[in-house]
């Protein structure tokens, strides 16, 4: 159902790099899991309103006001690599 | 002398309360137990035993000063918690059982864990997951599996796995779980505990990584419906961080010893989950449980919940849909492990593709190819609309009865290495438990019988959007007349 | 010979003035901070937290949305951009898609000949900043800072017609900003971002050509420049035969060139879903007229308005609309002075906006009061000081924030038009004077200019001049 091709899109959608056999592996196991959920299509939800939250919608807002957040040093402590304060990555982004 | 592992909280508070023991003898003698079992179980990613011990030293001054000025000793105060390692812990790592996280150090704590420190309990360690919560029988671990403390060769059940097997190991008398399509009843019901799913909104997600965000939530292990009400009590409850958490009143739960009438309650009994392929021990455990439920007063009746056979395929639309926006953050800039590059391109294709196990990548992959222009409306858009038909199922039923009660799982604990290479067979593990979290209703799991190999058998019961006490009432009386919950595993 | 015309879009995005930003409760404005000093769990992404949303954002969304004339909607959704990028810490936006804060408006703008270019407003949903990427030294470094900083995206239909035309939208655009309150709307500090969509086609023509964006104007004059040149390339083009590709062009200010970028993967899927985290914002309708009732009469209206009820010219109220406390502090000056309004106008656009622009106050701070404004004109009305006076009374009264009337009775300011005194000061002149007076008799009549002269140096300029002319010529004979 899904071609290799597809399965090499979505991964790139989801940046994700995956060998030659998971392509494969992944290729027949999702094809399996989207057959299944395709039984939905069984399902008229003409005029069925979708639900997003189980919850009654309504606003939770916050008051503008301004709270301590995090010092520079506790947000680095987890950062795999910084420079000067500030987080560092590649220079080429690598689209092409 | 006791035990004092093999107590429950309650029979530990009361403990505490009379001088019996302290919580330093009461930690200490879970950390040492956990010493001894954990070898064979690994219900844990990381103990945290110099912090149990302080926190424990902490309480029992607080004990000694309640001794002093009087008043009523907080019914939490020194009792030993595990918590999953997918909720927040300040200065404690939270892995979620990733490689990716394997150093993550949170700053801050989750709500629902800090309104239980704030309540006096002690932490000992975070208990094993799959990874981002992914599974349902904690094989899907980057740190290796848990075991079953009834049977070391099958597993526990999962997402929470870790939590239900020392709860179960007598390791904790409570744990912290999350349930986001089963993943506290399924592990409660393979354990023989008592597992709180509870209604969506119910209790703040603030801490708790997120894994499918309309469905998740923080739940609570025990050995008793007593014992998991008192934790739910202390961790619901309206948070400002959270903009999905409900500004409700909790509604009192009295738990009395004698309370086993259940006279007026009325019980929907679905034929629609009573399927072929269950286990025959399992359903005649739990007939026989809708039974008991009879003979303590209630009204029992059948109920028809028409959209359950679809909310398989819902879930497995919706909440991989979700994760694979939830585990975009994943990129190793500004946390977590990172496969450097000279491209920014491949460190992010690399550091995910190398680090997230199997089951994270095939949800990802499912979820984007779900939302993904083109196929929006067929997958995801319409397993949205489906969503609204198993919720008004679930509404349409609770306005003729009080509770729905349901098997948890179509099975006992299966044995390690069972759906291997088939990810459907292991969704189908989830049958049951993915309407209440599609429909945001509350679930309580608790044991009703074992198999003829000894393994736990649950039931659930589903109520109405914010009824746990209902959930709880009902559960209670069943564990004031029967004695499965507390059956022990035989662990040296 | 085709004549053609451009046909430009115009998509915004405008920094919000709020304290905090829109889903945590750090600074809004970071524009001074050390990078990484103004950040949170929430805005850096981290694993577990959760956004909510600042009521201040959202209500002055709803008062930019007013103001442009567009429907507010009853019930809006937050939805999730998703794409990855390094300054995009949860590798997914939190915006609108289908169910944004308001639908529809426009923007009525006055052209120079006198007609009215109606342009439409296709976008207007509110959303979160992503964080700022700088290259030094061959590194790319990230700073978090403006994450989750509110903005509003706002994109007009392809309405606007000429390089100027966009450059006067902005520019009333950025104006109608401050009047609101609703943001600081500085291009140069990113408050307010302008792409530009620009095509042209035969005119009188209905269709739309392909267009071509234009990214990294900086300026409203980077926006003119940038959109004239590509409407002449495109012309160029077109008259050589060859067809107007879909590009996405980068300005190069120092150069003052367009450069083509590198051209993107195919069209970004970013499979947009409800955000679950965030429930729907409903804004009934008690909260809207609460936050509408705060809504001022609007910038372009006033203008008109000045022009119809003060027979201002289109000049004038240009000026004393360009900025909302000036204006009401002409209104506040009028109405005290209940005289020509043209009278008070002149006074307020030479001098005191002058005084304005040197000293960097608004007009609301001025110690020179409208009221005071109005007493120092109706003080040089009545003839009691002159002219000049009056321009060093206003300098005056800003100093030292004192009623005009009391400077002018304790500094003796008033003029004086005692035909005695000036008449002895006036012969002790010509006393002074005799080559002069000599000069004068023998025929230099302008002398007479300077015999004043020196009458009012005399008088420390409170004289009337006109008296004392006439008693000079009379003692002259």
């Amino acid at each position: 159902m899904l071609t290799l091709q597809e399965v090499e899109h979505i991964a790139i959608l989801a940046r994700l790099e995956l060998s030659a056999e998971e392509k494969e592996r992944f290729r027949r196991q999702l094809s399996a899991i989207l057959e299944y959920a395709a039984r939905l299509q069984e399902l008229d939800t003409s005029g069925i309103p979708p639900t997003s939250s189980v919850l009654p919608p309504r606003s939770v807002l916050r008051p503008d006001a301004v709270e301590p957040g995090l010092s520079v040093e506790e947000l680095l402590k987890n950062a795999p690599r910084s420079e000067n304060g500030q987080f560092r990555v590649p220079p080429v982004l690598g689209l092409e | 002398m006791t035990d004092l592992t093999q107590l429950t909280l309650r029979q530990a508070h009361q403990a505490l309360e009379s001088g019996e023991c302290s919580s330093l003898e009461l930690t200490r003698a879970t950390l040492e137990r956990i010493e001894r079992l954990e070898p064979k179980l690994h219900a844990f990613i990381t103990l945290t035993p110099e912090l149990a011990l302080e926190q424990a030293a902490q309480a029992d001054q607080l004990r000694a000063r309640w001794r002093r000025e009087g008043g009523e000793l907080p019914p939490l105060l020194g009792l030993p918690l595990a918590v999953k390692d997918l909720l927040c812990l300040a200065g404690v790592r939270c892995t979620c059982g990733s490689r990716i996280l394997e150093n993550f150090i949170p700053p801050y704590t989750a709500t629902s864990v800090e309104r239980l420190l704030t309540a006096g309990m002690v932490v000992i360690g975070k208990t094993n997951t799959d990874e981002y919560a992914m599974g349902s029988s904690t094989e899907n671990s980057a740190y290796g599996p848990t075991r079953n403390p009834w049977n070391l060769r099958h597993v526990p059940g999962g997402s929470s796995g870790g939590s239900a097997a020392a709860v179960s190991a007598r390791l904790a008398a409570a744990a912290l779980g999350t349930d986001t399509g089963g993943s506290v009843r399924q592990p409660a019901s393979f354990c023989g505990i008592t597992g709180l799913k509870p209604t969506y909104g119910r209790v703040s997600r603030y801490g708790l990584v997120a894994y499918g965000s309309s469905l998740d939530s923080v739940g609570a292990f025990g050995r008793t419906a007593q014992d998991v009400a008192l934790v739910f009590s202390q961790m619901a409850g309206y948070d400002r961080r959270d903009a999905t958490s409900m500004d409700l009143p909790l509604p009192a739960i009295q738990l009395e010893d004698d309370d086993s009438s259940l006279a007026g309650l009325r019980i929907g009994v679905p034929d629609e989950y009573f399927i072929q392929g269950i286990q025959p021990e399992v359903e005649n455990a739990v007939r026989r449980a809708i039974v008991s439920f009879e003979a303590l007063g209630a009204f029992v009746s059948p109920v028809s919940l028409p959209h359950t056979e679809y909310a398989l395929p819902v879930y497995y639309l919706i909440a991989p849909a979700e994760a694979s926006a939830n585990l975009a953050r994943y990129d190793g800039i500004r946390f977590g492990a990172r496969l450097d590059s000279d491209n920014i391109l491949d460190l992010f294709t690399r550091t995910r593709g190398q680090m997230f196990g199997a089951e994270v990548k095939r949800r990802i992959m499912l979820g984007t190819y779900a939302l993904s222009a083109g196929y929006y409306d067929a997958y995801y858009g319409q397993a949205q609309k489906v969503r609204t038909l198993i919720k008004r199922d679930f509404e349409q039923a609770f306005e003729k009865v009080d509770l729905i009660a349901a098997p948890v799982a179509p099975s006992t604990a299966f044995r390690f290495d069972e759906h291997l290479d088939d990810p459907l067979a292991m969704y189908l593990e989830d049958v049951f438990t993915l309407p209440a979290n599609l429909a945001g209703v509350p679930g309580l799991a608790f044991p009703v019988g074992f198999d003829s190999n000894n393994l736990p058998i649950g039931m659930q019961l589903m109520g109405p959007h914010f009824r746990e006490d209902l959930l709880f009432r009902a559960a209670h009386a069943y564990q004031q007349t029967t004695d499965w919950h507390q059956r022990a595993p035989s662990l040296s | 010979m085709t004549d053609y015309e451009a046909v430009i879009g115009l998509e915004t995005h405008i920094q919000l003035n709020t304290k905090t930003k829109i889903f945590c409760s750090c600074k809004a404005d970071s524009w001074s901070d050390a990078p990484n000093t103004n950040i949170c769990p929430v805005c850096s992404g981290l694993p577990g937290v959760l956004p909510v949303p600042n009521k201040a954002a959202i209500e002055k969304g709803m008062l930019l949305a007013a103001a442009m004339h567009a429907e507010i909607q009853p019930l809006s959704y937050f939805d999730r951009k998703n794409y990855f990028y390094p300054d995009l810490p949860k590798g997914y936006q939190i915006s609108q898609y289908d169910m944004p804060l308001a639908r529809g408006g426009y923007m009525q703008l006055p052209l120079p000949d006198g007609s009215v270019r109606q342009v439409s407003i296709h976008k207007l949903h509110i959303e979160e900043d992503a964080g700022k990427t700088k290259n030094e030294n061959g590194l790319r470094l990230i700073d978090f800072n403006r994450c989750g900083v509110p903005l509003i995206e706002m994109v007009t239909g392809p309405d606007l017609r000429s390089a100027d035309e966009a450059a006067q939208y902005l520019t009333r655009l950025r104006q109608l900003l401050r009047w609101l309150g609703v943001s600081e709307a500085d291009m140069e500090k990113a408050h307010l971002r302008c792409d530009a969509n620009v095509s042209i086609r035969p005119k009188g023509a209905a269709y739309l050509n392909p267009k071509t964006e234009i990214k990294n104007v900086n300026s409203i004059e980077a926006v003119r420049e940038a959109v004239g040149k590509e409407i002449e390339r495109q012309i160029r083009e077109v008259e050589a035969g060859h067809k107007i590709e879909a590009w996405t062009l980068e300005w190069d200010e120092d150069a003052g060139v367009l450069r083509k970028m590198r051209s993107k993967e195919t069209e970004a899927d970013y499979r947009y879903f409800r955000e679950p985290d965030l429930l729907p914002v409903r804004i009934h309708e008690e909260w809207k007229q609460k936050v509408l009732s705060k809504l001022p009469e609007l910038p372009l209206e006033r203008r008109n308005r000045f022009i119809n009820q003060y027979g201002l010219p289109e000049y004038d109220a240009d000026i004393l609309t360009g900025d909302r406390s000036l204006s009401e502090y002409f209104e506040t000056a009028v109405k005290t002075y209940s005289g020509d309004p043209k009278r008070v106008s002149n006074w307020l656009m030479n001098d005191v906006l002058r005084m304005l622009n040197e000293s960097g106050l608004t007009a609301d701070q001025l110690k020179l009061t409208p009221q005071f404004l109005a007493e120092i004109i109706k003080l040089v009305d009545a003839g009691t000081i002159n002219n000049n006076t009056g321009k060093n009374l206003l300098e005056k009264v800003q100093q030292t924030g004192r009623p005009p009337a009391k400077l002018v009775e304790e500094e003796g300011l008033a003029r004086v038009s005692d035909d005695s005194a000036i008449r002895s000061v006036c012969q002790e002149v010509l006393a002074e004077s005799p080559k002069e007076v000599e000069s004068y008799k023998s025929g230099k009549v302008t002398l007479i200019g300077w015999f004043v002269g020196q009458v009012m140096k005399k008088m420390r300029g409170k004289a009337d001049p006109n008296i004392a002319r006439k008693i000079l010529e009379e003692l002259l004979g």
